[in-house]
C-alpha cells in the first residue's frame, strides 16, 4: 500500500510518501502507525505516541481503530488550518 | 451542488451570477468569502509580517470531503444551490482563499447553512497553511475557536 504524509509530517518523516508492504498481523490504522515507527527516527517522531496527527484511508477520514483490509492509500497528516 | 479546488483566483460576482441563473425558487443568498489577512508572528524575539502563506492540500481527498460536507447541508437544510471553492498554493495578504455560497427559498435556512459550511471546512477538509516569514517558513497551529464554531453543529445532527 502507499503511505502519504502531509504538511510538517513529510519532513519529518523525510519522504512525501512510500509504497510499503506491512505483515498481516497490522490490521488496522493503530496497528500501521506502529509498525512505520520503526521504519527510521523520523517516522517515530512524526508518529509518536500522543503525538496530534489524523489518518485517512483511501482519502476518507479514519481513526486509529479503523480496519486497513484492501487499503490502497492511508495517509497521516496534521490537524486541518484551512479556510 | 458544486465543489471546487483550484490554485487560481475566482470572480465572486460571475460565480454567484452563474450559481443563481435560472433558478427562480432562490429567495436568499448568503455568501462567505475568506481572505488571507495581514498577520504577525508574535512567538521569539522578532516581530515578524507575514509576507504570504502556502495552502497545502491532500488532491482527492480535498474533493471529497468538501462534497460530504455538502451533501451534510443540504440534509439538514432545503438549499436551492451551493457553491464551494477553494484555492490552494501561494497567497498573499488580501488574496481571496475560498468562497462559500448558499441559496435558498428562505434567508435563516441560507444564514445558518453557509455558516455551517464554513465551520465544518474549516476543520473537517485537509488543508494546511504555511506561512512564509523573513524568518522562515512556519506551519500554521490549530485553533481551538475553530474546533469550538464546528463542534456546535455536532449536537444539531
Amino acid at each position: 500500500m502507499k503511505v502519504r504524509y502531509f504538511a510538517w509530517m513529510k519532513r519529518t518523516v523525510g519522504v512525501p510518501e512510500e509504497e510499503v508492504s506491512p505483515p498481516t498481523d497490522v490490521r488496522t490504522v493503530g496497528d500501521l502507525v506502529k509498525w512505520l515507527r520503526a521504519r527510521s527516527a523520523g517516522h517515530a517522531e512524526a508518529l509518536a505516541e500522543g503525538a496530534a496527527f489524523g489518518a485517512a484511508v483511501d482519502q476518507r477520514t479514519a481513526s486509529l481503530d479503523s480496519v486497513l483490509a484492501g487499503a490502497r492509500e492511508v495517509a497521516f497528516f496534521p490537524p486541518f488550518t484551512g479556510g | 451542488m458544486t465543489v471546487r479546488v483550484q490554485e487560481a483566483d475566482f470572480d465572486t460576482g460571475a460565480e454567484l451570477a452563474r450559481l443563481t441563473s435560472g433558478n427562480r425558487k432562490i429567495g436568499g443568498l448568503v455568501v462567505f468569502v475568506g481572505l488571507v489577512r495581514e498577520m504577525h508572528v508574535r512567538e521569539g524575539l522578532h516581530r515578524d509580517k507575514i509576507d504570504a502563506l502556502t495552502l497545502e492540500h491532500y488532491p482527492g481527498m480535498t474533493e471529497k470531503a468538501l462534497q460530504d460536507i455538502e451533501a451534510e447541508a443540504n440534509r439538514r437544510w432545503p438549499l436551492e444551490a451551493t457553491l464551494i471553492v477553494h484555492r490552494y498554493g501561494k497567497l498573499a495578504a488580501g488574496d481571496r482563499i475560498v468562497l462559500v455560497a448558499v441559496g435558498s427559498p428562505h434567508r435563516e435556512a441560507a444564514f445558518e447553512a453557509c455558516e455551517f459550511l464554513v465551520d465544518w471546512l474549516k476543520t473537517k477538509a485537509p488543508f494546511w497553511k504555511l506561512e512564509v516569514t523573513p524568518a522562515g517558513e512556519k506551519w500554521v497551529g490549530t485553533h481551538e475557536g475553530d474546533d469550538k464554531a464546528a463542534a456546535r453543529w455536532e449536537r444539531k445532527a
